[in-house]
Formats: C-alpha cells, sequence, structure tokens
C-alpha cells in the first residue's frame, strides 16, 4: 500500500498517524510540505529512520527542490522520485491511502 | 491502468491542486487513463472561468481546461460544494435565479455519485488536499 | 471506507464528508467509516452549534444506521490521548434485519493495529 503525506512534521501530526498505521512493507511518500520530514537532524529524523526498517521512503523531488532541501541535507535511504515515479508507485501499490 | 484524482483544495492557497495536475499530467505521460477527476470542498474553485492570476503566475483554472480539452478529461465539479461556494454553471444559475454563471470550459457540474462512481470505476484513487 | 481525521466545527470536512458516506451508501458498496486522532471528536455527545449559526452534524450520524452505514471504527488510542471513553461518545445504533430488527451499536472500538489491518482490506479510501 502507498501512503502520501503532505504536511509538515513540525506542524502537523499526519506523519506520525501514518506510521503508526502503515503495515510494514508499505511505501510511503512525502510531497508539498511534508518533504521537511526528509531533513536529517532534526527532531523528528530519528523517527522517520526507524519507519525506514520496515517501510520504504520517497520523497518527491520537485517539492525538495523547491524548498531548497539538497541531498546533502537529506537522511541517506530516502529515495527520490519525480511525478513519473509517484504514478509508478501509485500502480505498483495496489491502493492508496492519503493522509491529508 | 485507470486513474481517478479527487481535489479538495482551491487554488493558490494551498500547493495540492498544482500537485493533483502535476500527477495528472504524469498518469496520462506515462500511458494511462484518466477516468474523472472530481472536484470538492474548496476544491470547487479550481472551475470558475473569473480566475485571473497576475501574468507571471500559472493560470490554474486554464491549465485544468487545456488538460481537459487536449486529452478529452472529465472534470466534475460537486454540485453541493459549488453551490456553497457559488460555482454555477447556467442551468444552475437560472434554477438558483442567478443572475450570470462562471463554471470554466471544460467543467461540468454533478453530483457527489459521481465520486463514488470514480472510486468504483478506476483501478485507484488519488486524493489531493490540505 | 471513508477515513475521518478532522474534529468538527472547525472546519467543514466532517460535514461535507458525511454527505458523501450518506450518497455513497445508496450505491450498494461494503461502507464503513474510520475516525482517527481528532476525527474522534466527530462522535463526541452533547455538540450544540446553534450560538454559532453553524449547521450541526452530529446528529446525522445517528441517521447513518437507517442507511446500512452499520461499521463505525473508532481508534481507541486516539480516544486515550484524548481523555475520552466509549461512554462520551453518541450512542448510535443500528437496526439488524436478520435478527428481528435487534438494535445493535454502530460504533466499534479498535486498537492502531486492528485499523491498520482493516485499512489494507479496503477497495477505496476516501480522507475527510
Amino acid at each position: 500500500m502507498l501512503h502520501t503525506v503532505n504536511k509538515s512534521p513540525f506542524d502537523s501530526h499526519s506523519l506520525q498517524t501514518c506510521l503508526g498505521l502503515a503495515k510494514a512493507g508499505s511505501d510511503i511518500l512525502l510531497i508539498e510540505d511534508a518533504v521537511y520530514a526528509a531533513m536529517s537532524g532534526t527532531a523528528v529524523t530519528s523517527m522517520v529512520e526507524s519507519a525506514m526498517n520496515s517501510s520504504t521512503i520517497y520523497a518527491l523531488e520537485p517539492d525538495l527542490k523547491a524548498r531548497g532541501i539538497g541531498s546533502e541535507k537529506m537522511i541517506s535511504g530516502i529515495n527520490l522520485v519525480g511525478y513519473d515515479g509517484f504514478v509508478e508507485l501509485a500502480v505498483t501499490n495496489d491502493k492508496v491511502q492519503s493522509w491529508l | 491502468m485507470k486513474f481517478s484524482v479527487m481535489v479538495n483544495e482551491g487554488p493558490y492557497t494551498h500547493q495540492a491542486a498544482d500537485t493533483a495536475y502535476h500527477f495528472t499530467r504524469a498518469v496520462l505521460d506515462a500511458g494511462h487513463e484518466i477516468f474523472r477527476v472530481f472536484f470538492y470542498h474548496d476544491g470547487v474553485h479550481n472551475g470558475t472561468r473569473m480566475t485571473t492570476p497576475p501574468q507571471d503566475d500559472r493560470h490554474i483554472v486554464d491549465r485544468w481546461s487545456e488538460l481537459a480539452h487536449d486529452h478529452d478529461i472529465d472534470l466534475v465539479v460537486c454540485v453541493a460544494a459549488a453551490q456553497r461556494r457559488g460555482i454555477l454553471d447556467k442551468d444552475e444559475a437560472k434554477r438558483n435565479g442567478k443572475d450570470g454563471d462562471n463554471i470554466a470550459p471544460g467543467f461540468r457540474i454533478s453530483g457527489l455519485g459521481q465520486l463514488i462512481e470514480a472510486g468504483i470505476e478506476a483501478d485507484r484513487l488519488l486524493v489531493f488536499g490540505d | 471506507m471513508y477515513v475521518n481525521r478532522h474534529a468538527p466545527h472547525g472546519t467543514i470536512y466532517p460535514l461535507e464528508g458525511l454527505e458523501v458516506a450518506l450518497i455513497g451508501a445508496a450505491f450498494d458498496q461494503d461502507v464503513s467509516m474510520a475516525f482517527i486522532g481528532d476525527g474522534v471528536f466527530q462522535l463526541t455527545k452533547g455538540q450544540d452549534t446553534a450560538d454559532l449559526g453553524i449547521k450541526n452534524c452530529a446528529p446525522t450520524y445517528g441517521a447513518l444506521g437507517d442507511y446500512e452505514v452499520t461499521k463505525l471504527y473508532v481508534e481507541q488510542e486516539s480516544l486515550d490521548e484524548r481523555g475520552l471513553e466509549l461512554n462520551d461518545l453518541m450512542n448510535l445504533t443500528w437496526e439488524d434485519e436478520q435478527e428481528d430488527w435487534a438494535e445493535k451499536p454502530s460504533i466499534r472500538l479498535v486498537s492502531r493495529a486492528q485499523l491498520s489491518d482493516l485499512l489494507e482490506q479496503q477497495d477505496v479510501i476516501l480522507n475527510f
């Protein structure tokens, strides 16, 4: 199952709720303001890193770029995708839950 | 594969309408089908032709209209949500005694049943909002 | 499944979400609703919006059973976090045709783990 999250983890519980309910083996895609969760050295970095043990985390590259988050500022192991990759994730997972 | 897209926020305030548009484009570019784009909540504001953004900004409404024109996409605005927020087509304007309509080309106003159908008919339903 | 994560009245999402659930029920689908996070506040007793002039959608939850929306899953952890218990929620029921119209509770308390399983079982998930 693909989970999308679009809220900054510093302002909303969406990511936390998503991680609490996502089953092991899920794909989790960070879009819009949720890409701030992909940054290293933040208050939520350890939460994201521990989620990476059971799920695969992706971040939408155009949203990272728009916010000036380069790969040097990111948690290593987070996968970058474009809108084409977003579509591909929606195809390969049999359902999508948007944690709006 | 058949996709439906639901847009729950208006243009410009929130990025959701942009993400939904770019996703929809990418679905078509990948050779998949868009069964329907359904606009709900403040998302109905994506469908007013009165929108006139500054010239150096993207025109979110025209972008949807062009997509509908070029790819024959069904853009549906929820009637109940639209009436609350002043989005009208000719029939709705007449029925409610309003002096004009404002629906943008390529959009149509219909009921929530269209959303349920979009969920049933499409292989995937993606929701974009706040 | 309709997933509800917003508190009532502060935004229109719960009210317009409820409208979708009622319309969707007419389509002969196996419909359920989940209440997670602040969404559990939608079901609390004693809501009165009279002073706000906003339509109170709370009584409409009572009609869901008549529309054959009989599975309202409420996450126990979300209740706990907000200091709520089942008794704080509206008494919502449906009548079981199979058992001589016996009145049964619509609200089903589920753990986060159970809800996680339920999400995986859905064909379509809509969020409000």
